[in-house]
């Protein structure tokens, strides 16, 4: 079998992010309006395997996915082994800004999912006119903590093994089953303390309940994508982002916490007709 | 459903090969009716029926007859797809001592959803 390539491209770039200088790991592909893809917790951009692959979205739009710093194939910042790594929302907001000035996108369209659905909601809050527009997958204003945290970083217990089981359950089980172990294999790699660091944004720092109603989507559209699997950020606590601003909401059928990694074909179909209201704008 | 976790289990071989550092009694509470299931290097070596006086184990997942029905159904409801998923709901309570249970969770998971004729895996 001769082997077959991938239209992606993948680079180290090397940034002053937060203050500190970072090597970081992206991913691209296609050409058009920048759609910046932002990764669940505790996971990295193979996440999006699906949409680089697509060339239904990479004929109209330049994907550009990044590791976040501590994450997949970007390096923590120097000195990392004598400190605690915690998302809070001021880092993440800030963080993204900056890759994208540095990457030198001009009115990106922003998609996240889980802790990116949550930040994309203080994107659209704090800077709705650096965005074209925002796209948030399983977005919840407040995901409350319903087990202790500190089992995902402990020495007598297999960081990566944990960090799968406790998500594993919120992948739709009608989904492949190579896409879900993919996906957990994604949980599996991460650093230790990696994904207990960003649930502190996701359960903790990045609450923005009482902030939801102050945003304005004639400002900056925003789409809402939730699967109906998804128990964590789960369909009511989506349906109430949008009843409280005002963007559209699916709930898709038959997708979890991860729709565009477990199962990135029914994911698509979901997000092409967002993608083209998005391009008419 | 009880009754079918040994034999599904002890068929699975990848799963037994995942459980393979397991060594525990653990206890599932249907309603008031308890059963501990013995596991030893990944396979249930012995499964009894209570009421017990003095049960030993290191966990129990507590849940009502109704929870458990809907959770063994192949395809369960919305919500009732997973533990953590019923935990948050409150409709089940993991007591006792967890490490067992959170340091071989992907294993755990998956013995207890072994009755679901067509358990994801």
């Amino acid at each position: 079998m001769s082997p077959r390539f991938e239209p992606i491209s993948g680079r180290y770039m090397h940034l002053e992010l937060l203050g500190k200088p970072h090597r970081l790991y992206f991913e691209e592909a296609g050409q058009g309006i920048p759609l910046l893809c932002l990764h669940t917790a505790g996971s990295d951009g193979r996440q999006y395997r699906g949409l680089l692959n697509d060339m239904r979205i990479t004929k109209n739009f330049r994907v550009i996915v990044f590791d976040m710093p501590w994450h997949g194939k970007s390096s923590p910042p120097a000195g990392w082994q004598d400190t605690e790594y915690r998302l809070t929302s001021r880092d993440y907001v800030r963080m993204i800004i900056e890759v994208a000035d540095a990457l030198g996108l001009d009115k990106p369209v922003a998609m996240g999912c889980s802790i990116g659905g949550r930040i994309v909601l203080h994107l659209a809050h704090e800077h709705p006119e650096r965005f074209r527009a925002l796209i948030g997958l399983e977005s919840a204003a407040h995901t409350e903590p319903y087990y202790d945290l500190t089992w995902l970083d402990r020495p007598d217990v297999h960081g990566g093994m944990v960090c799968a089981g406790v998500v594993s359950g919120l992948v739709a089980p009608v989904v492949p089953a190579e896409e879900r172990w993919e996906t957990l294999w994604h949980y599996m790699q991460s650093g230790p303390g990696v994904f207990k660091g960003d649930l502190y944004f996701h359960m903790i720092d990045g609450d923005i309940r009482g902030r939801v109603d102050q945003i304005d989507v004639k400002r900056c559209p925003l789409f809402l994508l939730t699967g109906e699997y998804d128990y964590s950020c789960t369909s009511e606590a989506t349906l109430d982002v949008a009843r409280r601003t005002g963007a559209p909401a699916t709930i898709m059928q038959g997708l979890g916490h991860f729709p565009m990694s477990e199962d990135p074909a029914k994911f698509i179909s979901y997000l092409l007709p967002v993608l083209e209201k998005v391009r008419a704008f | 459903m009880i009754d079918k976790i040994a034999d599904r289990v002890n068929a699975d071989s990848g799963l037994v090969r995942r459980g393979r550092f397991v060594d525990t009694t653990f206890m599932i509470a249907v309603d008031d009716a308890c059963t501990l299931l013995r596991i030893e290097e990944g396979r249930v070596t012995k499964v009894a029926s209570g009421p017990f006086v003095t049960p030993e184990y290191s966990f129990c997942l507590r849940a009502s007859r109704a929870v458990w029905e809907k959770f063994w159904q192949p395809l369960p409801p919305l919500g009732y797809t997973d533990i953590f998923a019923l935990v948050k709901q409150k409709l089940m309570q993991v007591e006792g001592d967890l490490h067992p249970f959170m340091a071989n969770l992907l294993y755990f998971k998956d013995v207890i959803a072994s009755p679901r004729r067509d358990a994801q895996r």
